[in-house]
Formats: C-alpha cells, sequence, structure tokens
C-alpha cells in the first residue's frame, strides 16, 4: 500500500520525490545516531546480562522514538524555509507545494524509510529456505511484521500531516500528542510476541490518527460520504 | 568574459575511469567529465555567437536581459525536474549494479587483482593490510592522475584523433569484451543453455549499436540506456577486482581529487574546461551522460515552435562547419550536448535521427531568433565516472556489508541526497562543479556507519520485534 502511495501522488511531481529522499534521509540520520548511542550504551554494559541488554534495547528504542521526532522537527524547519525560498522564485508569488503537501510527503518520505529498514532483511530472509519460528516463536512472524510495518508506515504519515499542522498553528499539544503515539505504538510492540498487545492498539491509534490528519486537511464527513458513493 | 564562459555545456569535471581488461596490457582511460546545470542565459547568449548564418540578433540581446530574471527565477523551479532527470538515471545504475551483485556470484568471487593494484590485502596484520591498501590506492590515483594530465596535454595540442581513436578503442572493449563475460555470468548462474553462435549475434547487435548510439547519433533513450550500461559494467569490473580496504580508500581518495581537479585554477579538469570553452566546442560524447537533446525535426513537422526549434538546431549545425578543424564526430554528436529539453519531442516528434537529408532540410528553414524559447528546454549533465563510483559504493555495499539491505539502501538514499545538493550548489555557483565529493562522503559515511552501528540495533530489534 505505501508503494501505490508513492506510484500515485507522490511520482508525478518531481518536487515531492525530492521532498521524499530528503525526509527518508532525515529518518535515516536519526536512526544513525540513536543506534550510536544505543552501541555506546553497550558497549559499556556487560554483554552477558539479559535483562540488562533488553532493557538497554528498550531504552534504545525509546531514545530512537524522541530522536524521530526531534528530526522531524528540524525537517519541518527546513521546509519552512524552502517554501519560502520557492515562494520567492515562483512566478506568480505562491509556492508550487503547499504545507500540507510537504507533510503528507514528509510523512511518507519517513514511513517508507522505517518501513524499509523494518522489512527489507526480513523480506529478503523470507526469500531463502527456512521454516517459520520453529524454536518455539511464533509462526506469524512474518505476518505480523508485514502488518506491523504497514500500519507504522501509515502512521508516519498521519504524524508527519499533524506533526507539521501542529508545528504550522503553534498547537505543542498536537506535537506532543503525536509524541506520545509514537512512544505509545512502540512501547505497544514491546509486548511482542502477544500479538495482540501491540497489533490492536497500533490499529486503533492509526484510525484515531487517520481521522485527525483527514479533518486536519480539510475532509469531512459529508466529503467522505461523496468520495465512497462516487458521486 | 561571461558569455564566453556561460557559452557551453559546462561540464563538472570528472575523474578519470580506466578500462581494465583484465588481461590486457594497453591503457584506456575514459575521461569523465561532471554534470553542469544550464541557464537559459547561457543558452541565449549561444544565440549570438551561432548565428553564424548572417541572422539579425540584435532582437536577441533585449530578449537576453529581459529573459535573465526570468531564468534566474525559473532556474530554480525547474530546477526539481532535472534532479529527478538525474535521479532516475542514477537510480537505475544502482539497481543493476545491485540487481548483478546480488545474483550473479562471479562478480563477487574474488579472482585476483588489476595490476594496478599489486598489493594484495590477504596479509597476516592489520597493519600490513592498511600499508597495501594505501599502496593500492596511491598507485590507482597516480595513474589515473597521469592519465587525465595525458588527456589534458592531448585535448590543448588538438590532438583529436588520439583521443577520439582512445575513446573508440574503450567502448569498443567495454561493449564487447565485458558485456560478453557479464552476459556469459548471467546465463551461468541461471543455467540457461546457450550456443556460441546466439551469443556472436547478441553482442554483436548490441556492441554496433551501442558504439553508434554513443558516438554518432541515435535516440537519446537509447543512448541514455547505453551509457547506463556501459557505466554499470565499469562499476562491476571495479567491484570486482578491486580489494576492500583498497575499493573504500579510492573512492575516499577520489572525491578528494576530483574537488582539487575542478576547483583548483590549475587543475586539470578545470584547464580542460576552460580549454573547451575557450574553443566553443563540446566535450567528449561517449563520456558524459546528457538528460536532453537537441531536437532534430522531421521535415513533415509543422509546429511552429519545433520550427523555431529546428532552426535554432540549423543555427547550432552551422556553427559546426565552422568548427570543423576539429574533430568531426564530437560536432556530429551534437545530439547529445545541446540543451534543449525533449519532453515535447516525445510527444511530437518521432524519430530523431538526423540522416543528412533531415539536416539538410532543416537548414533550409528560415531562422528566425529564439524569442519565445520554452525555459524549460535546459538540460544536466553528468559524467559517467560519477554514475560508475556511485555504482561501485552501492555495489560494494550490498555485496560485503554484514547488514546487507539496510546498509545498501542507507547508501543508496545518501548518495541521492548528496547528488541534490551538488545541484543544489550547482544551481547557486553556475559553474562547473565536482559531483563525486558531497554524495560519496555521505555515502562513505552512512555505510560505514551503518553497518557497524545500526545493523546490530536494527538485528536486535528485529529479533524481539520491536519497532522504532
Amino acid at each position: 500500500p505505501a508503494l501505490g502511495l508513492f506510484l500515485f501522488t507522490i511520482a508525478r511531481d518531481p518536487l515531492r520525490i525530492i521532498i521524499l529522499i530528503a525526509g527518508a534521509f532525515f529518518w535515516l540520520v536519526s536512526l544513525l545516531l540513536s543506534s550510536l548511542i544505543w552501541f555506546i550504551a553497550v558497549k559499556a554494559s556487560d554483554p552477558q546480562d539479559e535483562p540488562l541488554q533488553k532493557g538497554l534495547l528498550i531504552f534504545g528504542v525509546m531514545f530512537s522514538v524522541l530522536l524521530q521526532e526531534a528530526f522531524r522537527f528540524l525537517y519541518y524547519k527546513l521546509l519552512r524555509k524552502a517554501i519560502e525560498g520557492l515562494v520567492a522564485l515562483s512566478e506568480d508569488g505562491c509556492s508550487p507545494i503547499s504545507i500540507q503537501q510537504m507533510a503528507y510527503v514528509a510523512g511518507v518520505g519517513f514511513g517508507l524509510m522505517s518501513g524499509a529498514f523494518s522489512m527489507i532483511n526480513l523480506l529478503a530472509d523470507a526469500l531463502g529456505p527456512g521454516t517459520v519460528g520453529i524454536h518455539g516463536d511464533s509462526q506469524l512472524y512474518f505476518l505480523t511484521s508485514a502488518f506491523m510495518t504497514m500500519v507504522l508506515i501509515f502512521l508516519h504519515t498521519f504524524w508527519g500531516i499533524l506533526f507539521f499542522h501542529g508545528c504550522e498553528h503553534r498547537r505543542w499539544w498536537e506535537i506532543a500528542a503525536v509524541v506520545v503515539m509514537h512512544l505509545a505504538v512502540s512501547g505497544s510492540t514491546f509486548c511482542n510476541p502477544l500479538y495482540v498487545g501491540s497489533l490492536v492498539p497500533s490499529y486503533l491509534l492509526m484510525a484515531a490518527a487517520a481521522a485527525w490528519a483527514y479533518s486536519l486537511s480539510g475532509g469531512s464527513t459529508q466529503n467522505l460520504r461523496r468520495f465512497l458513493l462516487c458521486k | 568574459m561571461t558569455e564566453l564562459s556561460a557559452h557551453l555545456p559546462q561540464f563538472q569535471h570528472g575523474q578519470l575511469t580506466e578500462n581494465f581488461p583484465d588481461n590486457h596490457l594497453s591503457n584506456t582511460n575514459d575521461n569523465s567529465e561532471r554534470r553542469r546545470h544550464d541557464n537559459s542565459e547561457r543558452r541565449r547568449n549561444d544565440n549570438p555567437e551561432s548565428e553564424t548564418n548572417g541572422q539579425p540578433h540584435n532582437s536577441t540581446q533585449q530578449v537576453v536581459e529581459q529573459d535573465e530574471e526570468e531564468d534566474e527565477e525559473l532556474t530554480l523551479k525547474y530546477g526539481a525536474k532535472h534532479v529527478i532527470m538525474l535521479f532516475v538515471p542514477v537510480t537505475l545504475c544502482m539497481v543493476v549494479v545491485v540487481a548483478t551483485i546480488k545474483s550473479v556470484s562471479f562478480y563477487t568471487r574474488k579472482d585476483g587483482q588489476l595490476i594496478y593494484t599489486p598489493f594484495t590485502e590477504e596479509t597476516e596484520t592489520v597493519g600490513q593490510r592498511a600499508l597495501n591498501s594505501i599502496l593500492n590506492a596511491a598507485i590507482m590515483i597516480s595513474v589515473i592522475i597521469v592519465m587525465t594530465i595525458l588527456l589534458v596535454v592531448l585535448y590543448k595540442y588538438r590532438c583529436y584523433k588520439v583521443i577520439h581513436g582512445w575513446l573508440i578503442i574503450s567502448s569498443l572493449l567495454l561493449l564487447f569484451f565485458f558485456s560478453f563475460i557479464y552476459l556469459g555470468e548471467v546465463f551461468k548462474t541461471y543455467n540457461v543453455a546457450m550456443d556460441y553462435i546466439t551469443v556472436a549475434l547478441m553482442i554483436w547487435n548490441f556492441g554496433v549499436v551501442g558504439m553508434i548510439c554513443i558516438h554518432w547519433k541515435g535516440p537519446l533513450r537509447l543512448q541514455q540506456a547505453y551509457l547506463i550500461m556501459i557505466s554499470a559494467l565499469m562499476a562491476l569490473v571495479f567491484i570486482k577486482y578491486l580489494p576492500e580496504w583498497t575499493a573504500w580508500l579510492i573512492l575516499a581518495v577520489i572525491s578528494v581529487y576530483d574537488l582539487v581537479a575542478v576547483l583548483c585554477p590549475k587543475g586539470p579538469l578545470r584547464m580542460l574546461v576552460e580549454t573547451a570553452q575557450e574553443r566553443n566546442e563540446t566535450l567528449f560524447p561517449a563520456l558524459i551522460y546528457s538528460s536532453t537533446m537537441i531536437w532534430l525535426v522531421n521535415m513533415a513537422e509543422e509546429d511552429p515552435e519545433a520550427q523555431r526549434k529546428a532552426s535554432k538546431n540549423s543555427t547550432y549545425d552551422k556553427q559546426a562547419p565552422a568548427n570543423q578543424t576539429q574533430n568531426e564526430d564530437a560536432e556530429a554528436d551534437d545530439g547529445g550536448f545541446s540543451q534543449e529539453w525533449q519532453q515535447q519531442r516525445d510527444n511530437r516528434i518521432g524519430p530523431i535521427e538526423s540522416t543528412p537529408e533531415s539536416r539538410a532540410a532543416v537548414q533550409a528553414l528560415p531562422s528566425h531568433s529564439q524569442t519565445s524559447e520554452d525555459p524549460e528546454e535546459r538540460g544536466v549533465k553528468l559524467g559517467l565516472g560519477d554514475f560508475i563510483f556511485y555504482s561501485v559504493l552501492v555495489g560494494k555495499a550490498s555485496a560485503t556489508a554484514s547488514g546487507d539491505w539496510n546498509t545498501t539502501l542507507a547508501c543508496f538514499v545518501a548518495i541521492l541526497i548528496g547528488l541534490c545538493l551538488t545541484l543544489l550548489l550547482l544551481a547557486i555557483f553556475k559553474k562547473a562543479l565536482p559531483a563525486l565529493p558531497i554524495s560519496i562522503t555521505f555515502g562513505l559515511v552512512f555505510y560505514f556507519a551503518t553497518d557497524n552501528l545500526v545493523q546490530p540495533f536494527m538485528d536486535q530489534l528485529a529479533f524481539h520485534q520491536f519497532y522504532i
């Protein structure tokens, strides 16, 4: 689905592609820094201690979430400057791309990158021989990974919209809500392999975020009804 | 003089890439120049010089001033399109290289090293290995420097035949020999039975069409495709025959060299660009990837805009005979180097080959001054060496990284972002810039960082199925 999003909405306009790749880049940098921190922490600690390692991992995840949001903010700042530049350069005084579109594309960029990083090694291994969950782990590993990744990609997209909207209108509570949601989603994955604990809340949160973002972008129930009934 | 300096398709000069036949003794080097973002103001300034057929170009002057401001604004607006026009081929090249590396094991087997890198890396101690790789890199870089200087000297003293022969031999080698090996390996991997006759026919066709496309004329897409293919082949050769540390060192040193060679006043590549500008010539056809092409209009085309373009072509072509003393081939390959954009062309015009008849017909058309040229006609050029080294980086990442696809993806994104930034700088500075340093730096940083830092993190996360 994310690829479909990309193809239909982004691939046409070159500016959006650039914003997408830049968004992916920012996510990547945030990942880099967070893994640097984690790596240092791991090296500084005892490798044999299992719970400690897991605790460190959890700490790493949380830190990474915070860093991702921080980089989203930085990216927002960059895009603001870029919009001013584009407005100055365009012929008719208005930017060729609006901040909401940028928010959307940035969100997709983040999402795609995070999804890609989560899934791609999995996919590569999935091509090879083997049995899922042979050591007593869940047999649904691949399926749940796929679903989780998809939900994360969508969530990143919606968070992008919400976040940028919050920054635009200076509503700090919106930004805080996004951060909290992200933390919640990541936190819920800690209950894996108890998949009920992670997938269900994530999907619920995604639905909520989707509705919120939709309403923020100017949609309404009438639009939705008209769209669904193809009026 | 700004006009003259702005006149030519300016190229960012690249470094030399070498064709390495395995056992061959001849040294063929390709000088790959870099790309250059064209302003339409340069093209407007083209018109006064290119109008050797006595067209009144007073009107162009006024148009020039008036259009200059608009074009400044339009530069960045259309900048996005140009960036994409370069993204696509770079991506394609990288995809081809990665796909090959992943599937065909030939390119990751260590089958020996080139004569340019005589020191082996399988030594006992780390220090010895480091030393060997440094020496290897030094030898390679010095070979490249020597070749660049040789090329510049040849160019300066107008030994065009030599340069041309050199280029032709090297592209022959690439197109026939390397693609033969490549095809053979692909067949081996997929266990496809093939007889020699079919292979000979295929390679012959591929090679001959390639030679024609690259050195002479051909449809733009085909020429681009061929350039991408030979870049990929070259990159594969590098990946195969350069040992680990040497490869990374070479990448790093080459980007430094590139920076120096293009920006320093006495740098060989810069001298090449300036000499080419002084002589109002285009540079070598086989070494640059161009995203646009001159319009060579069919006679039947009645669109007035196309006619204007045709007239521009005619003026451009008429300039060519004036420079007849220089290499005919480069002039004949004008097709690769004008700044027309070919988007509308795809919609309207069919075949693009400039047969002598169509050229004569085109030249017979009345030439107006280009008062209302489409401001979208701008192209970007990137040197083939850049393609090759980007692909080498990504290919090496996918071949030897423990993080596998993560690392590959990270390097890919890093290189694209570097390319974006370089193009942005190009739009700001408007002169020849090296395309390698920024991208390669990002790529290297990301490769090492992802491989060592991110990979364990992601592994652990995937193991526990945590998501960040």
